[in-house]
């Protein structure tokens, strides 16, 4: 019991002192109007709170999952870290969050996703804390949810496991930034056109400059996902992510 | 056996060698055909962006703290690289000894 404090104790510290990242492409500080600040806030708590819960269910299944629940969260801190630049001129960061979506589930995403964005907004003043109920519904919510149902989609349809990892990673991370593009032009409609033309021109902005780096995220997560298969197939098969025979 | 496997773990090893280059190949494209892009962050386009439809918006909140210069930035930046690379290396090294003490114990 009490080890088990100390290692949830030692995660957060490292969490804590985890610079979040980014230059990113989070919504920044003070640029979403306070209404929709509260209404992506609100959205948010259930997930969060549910997957607190999962988190500490699964610890207690297999005490040896934490580990590996701290080393996506590492991986999504890395990826998160990494503002790489795009064919749009400009740059952006991947998220890091489809491999522990597929691995985990999304809900433990909502949870991991939260504290990257919470450090990020707090020290390096990327995101935001106002805007942070929006960037964790695009990053923590929405993203692992897609990623984790392509997965599992994929997988019934036989599609080879590189394939599946590679597709449900790339989907996920692009459709955080479309979400983000969302979001804006949701609170900035456009005088003349609408949230309709707001939406063309944001996704021009995030989901453009995403595509190469939604790529790059799925081909970092093939390459985490393979040693996963070489050294810890136990771990995966207990939790369903290889099926037996695989 | 032996031969078998270990011609396995290479195939692991060239496979995400490939993806890796791929990955660097992907980043470096842009830099090398944009030669006149400022390479700033989305974030800050889509600033712009909202300045342009709600030229009366004005952020009605700032960060608390900011990063005083863009070499303190970075160093935060390259800080949490650091420890999240830190934590995944670890864990895989800690699998890979557990895999060869397990390999040993079936011998």
């Amino acid at each position: 019991m009490s080890k088990k404090y100390q290692v949830s104790i030692g995660i957060l510290l490292g969490l804590l002192f985890m610079p979040k990242t980014v230059f990113a492409m989070h919504i920044m500080e003070g640029f979403l109007p306070p209404i929709w600040c509260i209404a992506w806030g609100a959205i948010c708590i259930p997930f969060v709170f549910v997957g607190l819960f999962s988190i500490k269910e699964k610890i207690k299944v297999n005490p040896k999952m934490k580990m590996l629940i701290a080393m996506v969260g590492a991986f999504a801190f890395v990826l998160s870290a990494l503002k790489i630049p795009s064919v749009t001129g400009s740059c952006s960061h991947p998220t890091g969050v489809g491999l522990g979506a597929i691995l985990f589930g999304p809900l433990v995403m909502s949870v991991l996703g939260l504290i990257v964005l919470i450090f990020q907004a707090l020290l390096l003043a990327h995101g935001g804390i106002t805007t942070l109920g929006a960037n964790t519904f695009s990053m923590a919510v929405v993203g692992p949810i897609v990623s984790y149902f392509l997965y599992k989609l994929l997988k019934k349809m036989k599609v080879s496991q590189s394939i599946t990892v590679f597709t449900s990673a790339m989907i996920g991370d692009l459709m955080t930034y479309i979400t983000t593009a969302i979001e804006l032009s949701l609170a900035f409609p456009d005088a003349t056109g609408g949230v309709m033309t707001s939406l063309i021109k944001f996704m021009g902005i995030f989901a453009l400059t995403q595509i190469p780096l939604a790529i790059s995220e799925g081909l970092l997560t093939v390459i985490i996902f393979n040693l996963l298969t070489k050294y810890n197939k136990k771990e995966l098969r207990e939790l369903k992510v290889l099926s037996e025979e695989a | 056996m032996n031969i078998e496997k270990k011609s396995k773990n290479n195939d692991i090893f060239k496979k995400n060698l490939i993806l890796a280059v791929l990955v660097v190949v992907i980043s470096v494209i842009p830099i090398v055909f944009l030669k006149n892009a400022e390479f700033t962050g989305s974030d800050d386009k889509a600033q712009e962006a909202i300045t342009q439809i709600d030229s009366n918006y004005k952020p009605w909140f700032l960060p608390i703290f900011e990063p005083p210069s863009a070499e303190i930035e970075s160093l935060l930046f390259s800080l949490q690289a650091a420890i999240g690379s830190g934590i995944v290396c670890y864990y895989f090294g800690y699998l890979k000894g557990k895999s060869k003490k397990d390999e040993g114990k079936n011998e």
